[in-house]
């Protein structure tokens, strides 16, 4: 009994904290209309040849990760994952500042290109 | 040829495992009632044969996939680039050891490897269980074979995952493996975690042939209980490989990331570690039968989802194995195991009705219940986590993610918890301990915890951090717990035979392993869980820009940016650099480096094409008892680039050779333009560029070094995480000492080995009251009690074995081999 009630506590506990403490998943191209400010979890596909690197971080542009739409502008400082490059799809937590998406330190996470992918993905 | 060949035989190992399945079925035990009393020979022996060909079936799927599992470690030994699997996944220059590794990078060759273990897995469980558990091993087999026979089935049938698919024409040169993956860790990661989900197969079949048959003591778990301690070692060393690559490979110098695909792998260890305690319940006091059961559905169902998860593309992972076509069938498999094992388990709920209660809270299997409970919590937090993205999907029609902050925030108290039952555990005797014997176990583990945790407080300032000290407290309980439980076993026996203390600890070791080696276990996970709040709480993480010479200070030592470095070589560029790191007297260099490799398989493109292939990071680590110096580097080419897209306009001058083209590259445009009235020169002509554009490209490389870039390095300096490896090989070890099977006196000729098996057991509790009585964890009326009680228990069993007329005496039952 009183496991139980331990358990409908701590299922009611992760219920009620994972939807406040979830970031929501967009895509560029719905990042473009979003509420600035939010932060949001952006899924998509880094622009090849868009890569710039400056004094403040990194700069490059993503798109949706299934198209060619459009894309938007990015900014990112912190660690940078070795498979990350154009092309690549990242996930990247972050909000919308005056219409560039601008990343949280160490937030960047690159898909390995690794194992089951075939060449002409890469 | 080998293609064909190939497939032929997987083809076979299909309708070997196919026929295990029928042969199995038409040989259940069916002897029992009505068959028996017709006509007992003729149908038994029949059945008996039936049995031994679907044993028989199975070896033969183990050598047929043994042998297709050798056709491709040779394909890929030779480059043999006309089937596909080498071609993506291998090329010539990829290094010897990395071919022969290189098959379970893939798809199609990992579903093989899964169907391999699984046949290798079956033939030993089979072989063992021979002439043993006549009811339970047909069903177990149909299980086995049935699960042998989807996955090959899978690889025959569902489309492009055939590991003998091949190419036409023939390719000269293959992909070649990502370089991240060129890691001896990554290399036996995979294979580890694959054997662990597989051999977890095992103990399901016995369980659900044990459901099917009615066969519910503990007979199946006598069985299976070494492969599920197989399998649970296997998969947790997998996990640790995967952490320590992440840690010494990514370059971001973390070792978890409660990322979907690592969860997906440590669900179904925390709760086949739940398995591995409650089933000592159900052998020693036959309760939880139920329990058990759910919880072996729970971590098959669980290895199979990892595997499921690991390919399906449905949640956002790091590890992006591209969607494939074989998701949908792994799901269809785990819904057709949840569905039956639970419509069995609810027909059968009758006959898993436990025989006991238990008998007092202060007992060793009540401390089982509280740890089988935190486990799962554990996990079902995890799953809860990883799959948020598709519930939150359901609810709100958004995809949210939970990242790493939530799961620590529930993971933490759980282990905090779980670290202190791995200390009281061990410590109390089983059915009950009294009052007096628990304070006089509790009292030296309680005493010194409390003083370390006063001592970290004023001394280390832990309390800023309550979690991490409630957990060294807690752990440091169970290490001095564990560590008068093995003090206490050895005096116990050298009161007894006298010889030195360390003899004596080896010899109680031995005698008793399967008691000891999980105590290592807990041991090995106690302070693998110190070096994860130690190294999580209390890690100092910067990131550094520096110009060579300059100097930075980070928690009291002083880091200096010496030189870069730049190492050029046919298939990569590295840009590198030299730092050292000042303590106090004590000085040390790392050499941190960032590795290019150029794209393969392309030619005639630019120079800056050359620095398009993938990207490592070369870690520098200083690895201490203390703490570990760890360090990656970002180096700024911006310089090097820009020179780089420069030299290609300078080349695509000279190519062009049109009016104004500077003398310099006069051979470069007249060899291109003879190229253009002679198409036969232009291989020729394509080489002399390539070979020119890597001379350059070098020669720029090579201006990094004086160039002054600055350089990004992050530092962590980490405190006591060399201790979770350690951790980790401690339970590794532990778990290797339960596994390895004791020496057994030699056997007698017996009738029935079942009776015998339930022999053995008895007696083994007899000798751990007596162990348990020797160490001081069972006061002398307790002992005295329980020993009858057991005894009484052996008698019954002895008198089962001699017929009805009730011969077996007190006296026989005095015979067990003594614990010390």
């Amino acid at each position: 009994m009183v496991a139980l009630g331990v358990a409908v506590m701590l299922a009611a506990a992760l219920v009620y904290t994972s939807f406040s403490a979830s970031t929501e998943a967009k895509e560029p191209s719905q990042l473009l209309s979003a509420t600035p400010g939010t932060t949001y979890d952006m899924t998509g596909k880094v622009v090849k040849g868009s890569i710039r690197r400056g004094d403040e971080g990194l700069r490059f542009r993503v798109t949706d990760r299934d198209g060619d739409g459009e894309s938007i502008p990015v900014t990112y400082s912190g660690t940078v994952p070795d498979p990350f490059r154009g092309g690549r799809e990242i996930v990247l937590t972050g909000a919308v500042e005056s219409g560039v998406f601008v990343g949280q330190p160490d937030t960047l996470v690159t898909k390995c290109p690794s194992k089951f992918t075939t060449a002409n993905d890469s | 040829m080998t293609a064909s060949f190939g497939s032929a035989l997987l083809a076979l190992a299909f309708l070997a495992f196919a026929f295990a399945a029928f042969a199995a079925l038409a040989g259940r035990g069916r002897t029992s009632l009505r068959y028996a009393a017709e006509s007992a020979t003729s149908v038994g022996g029949r059945q008996e044969r039936w049995v031994l060909a679907s044993r028989r079936a199975v070896y033969a799927a183990c050598g047929l996939l043994t042998v297709c599992v050798a056709l491709i470690e040779v394909a890929f030994a030779n480059d043999d680039f006309s089937l596909s699997i080498v071609q993506q996944h291998s090329s010539i220059e990829t290094p010897a050891f990395y071919k022969l590794a290189a098959m379970w990078s893939s798809q199609e060759g990992s579903l093989l490897l899964w169907a391999w273990v699984l046949s290798i897995a079956a033939s030993l469980a089979l072989y063992a269980t021979r002439g043993k558990l006549r009811e339970i091993v047909p069903y177990a087999t149909a299980v086995m074979a049935g699960v042998g026979s989807f996955f090959t089935g899978l690889m025959l049938f569902a489309g492009g995952v055939n590991p003998f698919a091949s190419l036409s024409p023939v390719p000269a040169d293959g992909v070649g493996l990502t370089p991240l993956l060129q890691h001896p860790s990554m290399m036996i990661h995979p294979p580890m975690l694959y054997s662990g989900y597989v051999a977890f197969t095992i103990p399901f079949a016995f369980a659900i042939g044990a459901l099917i048959a009615r066969r519910l003591d503990a007979s199946w778990i006598r069985a299976t209980r070494r492969f599920a301690l197989i399998a649970w070692a296997l998969l947790g060393f997998g996990l640790l490989l995967g952490a320590r690559w992440s840690y010494t490979e990514l370059g971001w110098g973390g070792y978890w990331a409660w990322d979907p695909v690592e969860n997906a792998a440590l669900m179904p260890w925390l709760i086949g570690t739940a398995f591995l305690h409650s089933i000592m319940v159900q052998e020693k006091r036959g309760m939880l039968k139920v329990w058990n059961a759910c919880l072996i559905v729970a971590t098959f169902s669980l290895a199979l989802l990892g595997t499921f998860l690991v390919r399906s593309g449905v949640l956002q992972s790091i590890h992006a194995f591209g969607d494939s076509t074989v998701g949908p069938y792994i799901l269809g498999l785990i819904a057709v195991v949840l569905i039956g094992s639970t419509a069995l388990i609810v027909s059968r709920l009758d006959d898993l009705r436990s025989q006991k209660r238990i008998d007092s809270l202060a007992s060793r299997e009540a401390v089982f219940v509280v740890n089988n409970l935190l486990l799962v919590a554990l996990c079902a937090t995890i799953f809860w986590g990883t799959f948020f993205p598709l519930i939150s999907e359901l609810f709100t029609g958004e995809k949210s993610s939970l990242a790493a902050p939530w799961f620590d925030r529930y993971t933490t108290p759980l282990a905090i918890l779980l670290v202190l039952f791995t200390g009281i555990g061990p410590l109390l005797a089983w059915r009950r301990v009294s009052w007096t014997t628990a304070k006089r176990v509790f009292l030296v583990p309680s005493v010194v915890a409390a003083a370390v945790g006063i001592g970290l407080v004023l001394f280390a300032g832990a309390a800023s951090e309550p979690w991490a000290l409630a957990l060294f407290v807690f752990a440091t309980f169970a290490l001095v717990g564990l560590g008068q439980e093995f003090w206490r076993g050895a005096a116990a026996r050298r009161s007894l035979r006298g010889g030195s203390l360390p003899a004596a600890l080896a010899a109680t070791v031995s005698r008793n392993r399967r008691r000891y080696g999980g105590y290592i276990v807990h041991i090995g996970i106690a302070v693998l869980l110190i070096g994860i709040a130690a190294s999580s709480s209390f890690q100092t993480n910067r990131d550094l820009r520096l110009a060579p010479g300059e100097s930075a200070e980070i928690d009291g030592r002083t880091v200096t940016y010496e030189r870069p470095t730049v190492a050029v070589d046919a298939q990569k560029f590295s840009f590198g650099a030299v730092l050292s790191v000042r303590q106090g007297g004590r000085s040390f260099l790392l050499r941190p480096a960032r590795r290019y490799y150029r794209p393969t398989g392309q030619q005639g493109g630019t120079i800056a094409s050359f620095f398009d292939g993938e990207a490592t990071s070369e870690v520098g680590l200083k690895a201490g008892l203390g703490s570990d110096f760890w360090t990656s580097l970002a180096p700024d080419i911006a310089v090097v680039q820009r020179r780089v897209r420069a030299a290609d306009r300078g080349f695509s001058t000279c190519v062009g050779g049109g009016p104004g083209t500077p003398p310099q590259c006069r051979a470069v445009s007249q060899l291109m333009s003879a190229a253009a009235v002679n198409p036969q020169l232009r291989p020729v002509a394509l080489a002399q560029i390539e070979r020119l554009q890597t001379a350059t490209a070098e020669k720029i490389a090579r201006s990094y070094l004086t160039d002054g870039s600055v350089a990004t390095f992050r530092v962590i300096v980490d405190p006591l995480v060399t201790w979770m490896w350690i951790g980790g090989l401690i339970a590794l070890s532990g778990a290797l000492i339960g596994i390895w099977p004791a020496r057994r006196p030699r056997r007698r000729l017996v009738a029935d080995t079942e009776l015998e098996a339930l022999k053995e057991a008895k007696y083994r509790e007899i000798r751990d009251a007596e162990l348990d009585h020797a160490a001081g964890k069972l006061s002398d009326e307790d002992f005295a009690l329980l020993d009858a009680e057991l005894r009484e228990e052996a008698v019954e069993i002895l008198n089962r074995g001699n017929g009805a007329n009730g011969n077996g005496t007190r006296e026989e039952a005095e015979q067990p081999a003594r614990p010390l």
